[in-house]
């Protein structure tokens, strides 16, 4: 096997300009590793969200190549993308649970999108919510939980299905510092179990709670590499 | 919350596209069934076109009743001015007619049947001794349809026997009313086909904002591996059963008003009337327009989500 196709996503040249604004991510280049922890970090409007976008298929570049598993998904027909949703999980930003679906039916969302038989679901998402510690919540309605339960719904919903790569925008802005450092510490278990994680964060406290975790920081929509976590890392222009 | 190894869930990493249904899916798009504006719009709209289509076919059946009955019927006049000549030549036109094959059925009508018909103008006397001359008149049934040519083909049977005979069509003077019955056929089938489009439009609006306000849900599904085919079941199914209820009760006012026309006009007695019923198969169209309706609504629901959807990557 190549070292490319052991790449578990590689960004060439990508470009991405929402209509006919300026572009918000420009000549990013980039390769991740299975197995590996990332982070992605950058002031506010840097463009993390808009890369995570790229990565979860919810928007295509303007320019340049994506490959995620292997496959080039820029020039993938619309429905083939599905299939590889699916062997993501995503903590949004804003979470998107689906408001009237409890916080158990939303857990198990994607493995009723997946198709697994109701009998097998059970067992799982009640594990996983205890894992986020929200057994006693599991009948509640999302506008009934706290922000910091939210997020951990979203969290649970993005790794029940056990998934190839997990990509969390922002997944700790809602919580004290202390609930932070315990869902960072769900990230590494189920990286351990070698899910791939990028979490992107302003939150720079953050990026040294994680031993062996590689940083990619985006300014102004363009990528610098600050621990060499990066294969081919972007040229510093400005550089000397 | 103390942090564990995360739960191993097995074989849920199912990849491929499986389906996504039943009463978990439907939940996805909350609504309040019965309670929104859709099924009782469907309901409406099955009834209209329930009655619509009665209206039309009990007219088809009248205007074909009433054609089938008229359409052989011949009438030969004989006029004669001579009350011998008239009953002569009535003779020998009734021996002429009962020799052509096409001829299967034939009467000279009694003169007191004539007097009768003519009593309330005449008043009540004999017509032998009147001064108005009264034609001869011979019933003639045809075995098909009294057309022109057929009528010629008589006309020319009689005119060495009975030159002062008159051959008239019955149905011509019903022909304007024929007319009058097709335009009304006309109209009944513009009506179910504009019926069908209001509807077709009213499901489409309703799937579109049934769409919009589930717009967050759908995404999410969608962003979750959901398939397009997957998300438009989730809608189309919510629209069939809304569809469904509402095209219960749209057939059952629909069935209670054609019956209670049909009573009215079957009270009338008039033979005429009579053919103009519904048959077995006219009411099995009937039961199926509430049917067709789901099937409409159904589809444009799918159509609309499946649009909607592809606006998505
Ligand atoms: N849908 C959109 N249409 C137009 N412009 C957009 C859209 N989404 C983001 N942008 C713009 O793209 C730029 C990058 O936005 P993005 O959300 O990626 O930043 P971010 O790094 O995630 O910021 P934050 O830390 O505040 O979440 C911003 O200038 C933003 O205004
Ligand atoms: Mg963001």
């Amino acid at each position: 096997m190549t070292d490319r196709g052991r790449d578990i996503v590689t960004f060439d040249n990508v470009g991405l300009r929402y209509g006919a604004d300026r572009e918000v991510l420009s000549d990013v280049s980039f390769t991740l590793h299975p197995g590996s922890f990332y982070f992605l970090t950058g002031a506010s409007g840097a463009g993390k969200t808009s890369l995570l976008k790229l990565l979860y298929l919810a928007q295509r570049p303007s320019r340049g190549v994506i490959r995620l598993f292997g496959t080039d998904t820029v020039t993938l027909p619309r429905k083939r993308l599905p299939a590889f949703r699916r062997r993501l999980g995503v903590v949004f930003q804003d979470f998107r649970l689906v408001p009237h679906l409890s916080a158990y039916d939303n857990v198990a969302l994607p493995l009723r999108v997946s198709g697994v038989r109701e009998a097998e679901i059970a067992k799982p998402v009640d594990d996983m919510l205890e894992w986020v510690g929200l057994s006693h919540r599991k009948e509640a309605k999302p506008a009934t939980l706290s922000g910091g339960e939210r997020q951990r719904v979203a969290i649970a919903r993005a790794v029940i299905g056990r998934p190839d790569m997990l990509l969390a925008d922002e997944p700790t802005g809602n919580v004290d510092p202390e609930m932070a450092l315990k869902l960072l510490r769900l990230f590494e278990a189920l990286n351990r179990l070698g899910t791939t994680v990028v979490v992107a964060t302003h939150d720079v406290h953050l990026l040294r709670k994680v031993s062996g975790s590689m940083i990619m920081r985006l300014d102004k929509g363009r990528l610098s590499d600050p621990t060499g976590a990066l294969r081919y890392p972007p040229r510093r222009e400005n550089a000397g | 919350m103390s942090v564990k190894k995360p739960p191993v869930v097995k074989g849920n990493t199912a990849k491929g596209i499986a389906r996504f249904g039943g009463n978990r899916a439907a939940a996805l798009v909350p609504q309040a069934r019965l309670a929104g504006p859709m099924p009782w719009v469907i309901a409406i709209m099955v009834a209209l076109t329930v009655i619509a289509a009665a209206g039309g076919m009990a007219l088809t059946n009248l205007a074909r009743g009433a054609q089938g009955e008229l359409s052989g019927a011949v009438t030969v006049q004989i006029l004669a001015a001579q009350p011998q000549e008239k009953v002569r030549q009535a003779d020998l036109a009734e021996k002429a007619l009962a020799e052509l094959p096409q001829v299967t059925g034939l009467r000279i009508v009694p003169q007191s049947e004539l007097d009768e018909l003519l009593e309330p103008w005449l008043g009540k006397s004999s017509s032998g001794d009147l001064a108005v001359p009264i034609p001869a008149l011979i019933d003639v049934q045809l075995r098909s349809s009294a057309s022109e040519e057929q009528l010629s083909a008589l006309r020319a049977a009689l005119a060495s026997v009975a030159p002062d005979a008159r051959v008239d069509a019955q149905s011509g003077w019903l022909q304007p009313v024929f007319g009058a019955i097709e335009a009304l056929q006309w109209l009944a089938l513009a009506l179910v086909v504009m019926l069908a489009a209001i509807s077709a439009t009213a499901v489409w609006l309703a799937a579109r904002s049934a769409l919009g306000s589930n717009r967050d849900t759908i995404e999410i599904v969608h962003l979750l591996g959901g398939t397009d085919g997957q998300i438009a079941r989730i809608f189309q199914r919510s629209i069939g059963f809304d569809a469904v209820a509402g095209g219960a009760v749209g057939l059952a006012i629909g069935m209670l008003a054609i019956s209670l026309l049909g009573s009215r006009f079957a009270a009338l007695g008039s033979g005429l009337m009579a053919s103009g019923g519904l048959r077995p198969i006219d009411w099995l169209a009937i039961a199926a327009i509430p049917f067709i309706g789901v099937a409409i609504a159904m589809l444009t629901a799918r159509l609309t989500v499946l649009a909607a959807l592809r606006r998505m990557l």
